[in-house]
């Protein structure tokens, strides 16, 4: 396909604010101008939500299951599910918003299954309500049709989620002692980051959220039957709360006392707090700027006050600040290109999109993905992955490299055909500025190519065979995807 | 925490590249810088170990006023005698071999650590004991200062990291250290066979030795990439290993195997990392009965360190091998609601090994929530720390790794009471 001077600003743009390109993306975004495609991004519902449809459809990534395919009820299902997302998507960034937020709220299967079976863990993390006898809609698909939504509400529905509640065992928090967990994380990972609150703020935020905990209502007969959020007045500790940073427009730091009847109005007045806590947005901004911005210069403090100011003027809504996000110089400037070190879920999608997916199934990346230190619904810990350079461990930079194996061994035939079509095979030269080509990487050196195209000489002379082509093909893009410059977005 | 690339920055790629030079020459480098076989494991138990649940003061009535439903009865504890302030103590009933350790003089239990105004966040609390520095935990690992101590070129199997992704405690400024979670899994694949593959492995090889100059993010990625294909043949060594004990099929198990066979092969390493999770227990604790949470948390603990240990002895390799256990903090005195205890402060640490000097090492604390009770803090919510943790490290590097402490951990942390090593 023909790149012009557009096309590498439209591949910036959907490295991050997607999963890369596949050709038909490349075509319709490039189109637009930047600002006009920024605008399809991020009104994203105006084009249809139907990718699940095509699960299971000729033309697309294939799905590997024994029995049914339920991602509603397991969750390597779900795992499959949300990787067909990122690869097929027509809404690229509302799937890297949902990563964005998974990695942010980041709560794990393993307590959810470890405390209610591998089934309902699933479900509290995967369901679709629509796919649920009891109408669950599991915290990614909450997250999902959140992505670009009010962070207030957002943080509302994560304090009543499920999931959160056993992650974070509010479901245990009763009066007469408080369970401080949720409480720590909602202040110190959740919104205003270390450093701006105390430790009591901690136990009062405790006893703020005691009675928020779980009911198990509906019928086991029907499949209804499910945990969900329940404000329990008899275990809620009913006392004033005070706190070192004001909870009230006028300034008051302290919740009043209340009825236990009216007390968990305690819990949604320190979630408004929290929310347009000035801290709130500028520690959201920064992880944007990580995100979507650069990893390899700090946060521009200038920058980092915009956004805030941003998301305090829209009262929390995230779509202006996204868009503002990726319409800032910052986000455009040369230095921001391949600045960002690609998360396994990341390069894994993009090498899909880049190399080919007619034949391969998504469940093949799975273990992939694990020895690349990153299995979606299962983050390390409820900060979520550590990110940035602590991705390439070098046997994490292995499973990277035996991936781009798995991948090209898998497509090695459509490489070679697609080589031959595009006539770029009769010559060692040919096929490699065809790949060069097809396999965006950040800048190579001339050492690198010199050895990229002493490869093709390696085994004998250039005869341009379907033999040759296939193994040259397949060796020449396990190489590119596996080369340090494409593991970065 | 991302303060590494920019560490690496100042330090130079210069550095970096010699680090990573031929394997032929490195495998040389590793029998030279092997003059000394002694080696440090890392054991990190993630989520904040609550210490009173493993080493637990049997005869302190606070202790079960405070702890009703998981406090561990007496009658059900491994006595393992008084330390000096006269409180009898018990291991956790699961820890049958770390009491076979300790009544054989190897495993030593270091009281009370910690340190100032301990952070009860598991994040913070982390970065702090991975740097040793509680002002700025943003910097290095203490274990990845010692490593860029060592002169240069450092063999890139000098650190052996057995988990995904690096931990803060081994970043360092020049030395990488490779993550292999499994030695068999650790080998590089090809969509090709026979020589194809090896025209693929030989160019794959060639072009993570030219490392870019003036692009640090990108030199740290072609750092990965040579460590790992300029290790592969040495560490497919260890994937041979035939252990003399059995080791459990926990993930914690299987990486200690890993660790002894990188030991019995001779590979040259001198740090390893090893971890356990699941420590974060605010929730139905259990730690008494069988398949409790706590209680599996000990049985995980114990039958790793118990195969790893008799394995060493019979091979001979206990006397180079010292394992020293960390966790970000201690956990609440007092049981919450939900049969689980908060974030905490103080903690145990655990040192073992062939030349370790056993026994309890400070005091216990005493658990009366009395105001003006010196062990305690946090209005007597927590135990408050007796002995910086960074006392413990330096001992460790001066009298173990035989480096300097003051210069490693940029202070002098040295107590001369800790003489357990």
């Amino acid at each position: 396909m023909p790149r012009g001077a557009g096309t590498r600003q439209i591949e910036h743009l959907l490295r991050r604010a997607g999963f890369g390109a596949r050709p038909d993306e490349v075509d319709y975004y490039g189109q637009f101008s930047i600002a006009h495609a920024v605008e399809a991004l991020v009104n994203y519902q105006d084009i249809a939500d139907d990718v699940d449809m095509f699960i299971g459809k000729p033309g697309y990534a294939g799905t590997t299951v024994n029995g049914v395919f339920m991602p509603q009820a397991n969750i390597t299902h779900a795992r499959q599910r949300w990787l067909f997302r990122m690869i097929h998507t027509d809404r690229p960034l509302q799937e890297k918003m949902t990563l964005f937020w998974h990695n942010h709220f980041a709560t794990g299967y393993n307590k959810i299954a470890g405390t209610y079976g591998a089934t309902e863990g699933a479900r509290y993390l995967a369901a679709k309500s629509s796919e649920d006898a009891g109408k669950v809609r599991g915290q990614i698909e909450m997250l999902r049709e959140m992505a670009l939504g009010n962070f207030r509400d957002m943080l509302l529905a994560i304090a009543k989620d499920t999931a959160m509640l056993v992650w974070l065992d509010g479901r245990t928090n009763v009066r007469a002692k408080p369970q401080e967990n949720f409480a720590r994380e909602i202040m110190e990972l959740f919104t205003m980051g270390v450093g701006n609150y105390t430790e009591p703020d901690v136990y009062a935020g405790a006893r703020v959220f005691t009675g928020w905990n779980l009911a198990q209502p509906g019928s086991a007969a029907d499949g209804s039957r499910r945990y969900e959020f329940i404000y329990n007045a008899a275990q809620h500790e009913t006392t004033a709360k005070t706190f070192s940073f004001p909870i009230y427009s006028d300034g008051g730091r302290t919740i009043p006392a209340r009825s236990a009847a009216d007390g968990m109005q305690d819990g949604i007045d320190l979630i408004n707090a929290l929310a347009g806590n000035p801290n709130t947005g500028r520690y959201l901004a920064k992880k944007l700027w990580r995100f979507f911005v650069s990893e390899f210069r700090d946060p521009d403090p200038a920058w980092v006050e915009r956004i805030t100011s941003t998301y305090l003027q829209n009262r929390y809504e995230m779509k202006p600040v996204v868009r503002e996000v990726l319409l800032s110089s910052q986000f455009w400037n040369s230095s921001s290109y391949w600045a960002r070190y690609a998360w396994p879920v990341e390069y894994v999608v993009r090498a899909i999109k880049d190399v080919g997916w007619a034949g391969f199934s998504v469940d093949s990346a799975l273990t992939p993905l694990s020895n690349m230190g990153q299995i979606l619904y299962e983050p390390p810990d409820v900060a979520g992955w550590d990110a940035g350079e602590t991705w390439f461990a070098t046997g994490a930079m292995l499973a990277r490299m035996n991936f781009a194996s798995t991948l090209t061994a898998n497509q090695k035939f459509n490489l070679a055909t697609a080589v031959k079509n595009a006539n770029a095979g009769k010559t060692a030269d040919g096929l490699m500025s065809y790949f060069l080509e097809q396999v965006a990487t950040a800048p190579l050196e001339g050492s690198v190519r010199a050895d990229l195209r002493n490869y093709l000489d390696m085994t004998g002379a250039w005869t341009g065979t379907d033999a040759q082509l296939q193994a040259k093909s397949s060796g020449m893009v396990h190489l590119l995807v596996g080369s340090p410059e494409y593991q970065f977005v | 925490m991302k303060v590494t690339r920019r560490e690496f920055v100042k330090g130079g790629v210069a550095a970096f590249t010699v680090t990573f030079a031929a394997p032929e020459f490195l495998s040389d480098l590793a029998r030279a810088q092997g003059a000394s076989k002694r080696n440090l494991v890392v054991l990190y138990l993630s989520g904040g170990n609550d210490s009173l649940s493993m080493v637990v003061p049997y005869n302190d009535g606070s202790y079960y006023n405070r702890r009703p439903t998981i406090g561990i009865p007496a009658g059900q504890v491994l006595q393992i005698g008084t330390d000096s302030s006269n409180v009898a103590l018990g291991l956790h009933p699961r820890l049958t071999g770390l009491k076979q350790i300790f009544d054989q003089g190897r495993l030593a239990l270091i009281q009370r650590t910690g340190y100032e105004n301990q952070s009860r966040s598991h994040f913070l609390g982390t970065d702090i004991w991975s740097t040793a520095d509680p002002n700025n935990s943003s910097g290095l690992g203490w274990v990845g200062k010692y490593l860029d101590s060592i002169p240069l070129p450092v063999d890139p199997l000098i650190g052996w990291n057995t988990t995904g992704s690096l931990p803060h405690v081994l970043q360092a400024g020049h030395t990488a250290v490779p993550a292999i979670a499994s030695p068999a899994g650790y080998s590089f694949s090809s969509p090709n066979a026979g020589a194809e593959a090896t025209a693929e492995r030989t160019t794959a090889l060639r072009i993570s030795s030219h490392v870019p100059v003036d692009r640090p993010e990108v030199a740290f990625v072609y750092g990965s990439a040579q460590a790992a294909l300029g290790t592969l043949d040495r560490v497919a060594t260890v994937a041979q290993y035939v252990p003399s004990t059995t080791y459990p099929n926990t993930g914690f198990g299987q990486a200690l195997r890993a660790v002894a066979g990188a030991m019995a092969k001779g590979i040259g390493t001198k740090v390893f990392y090893v971890t356990t999770g699941g420590f974060d227990t605010h929730s139905q604790q259990n730690p008494n009965a069988t398949n409790g949470a706590y209680f599996n948390l000990m049985a995980t603990l114990n039958d790793g360190l118990i195969a790893f240990y008799n394995d060493l002895k019979n091979q001979g390799l206990l006397d180079d091998t010292l394992i020293l256990s960390f966790s970000e903090f201690g956990r609440r005195i007092s049981e919450n609601g939900s049969g689980g205890t908060d974030h905490g402060s103080a903690s145990v640490m655990m040192a073992l090994g062939g030349r370790v000097s056993g026994g309890l090492f400070g005091t216990a604390p005493n658990l009366t929530p009395d105001p003006g009770n010196p062990t305690l803090e946090n209005s007597t919510a927590d135990v408050r720390y007796e002995t910086d943790f960074r006392s413990v490290y330096a001992r460790v590097i001066d009298n173990w790794l035989g480096a300097n402490s003051v210069s490693v951990l940029s202070g002098n942390f040295r107590k001369t009471s800790l003489t357990f090593i």
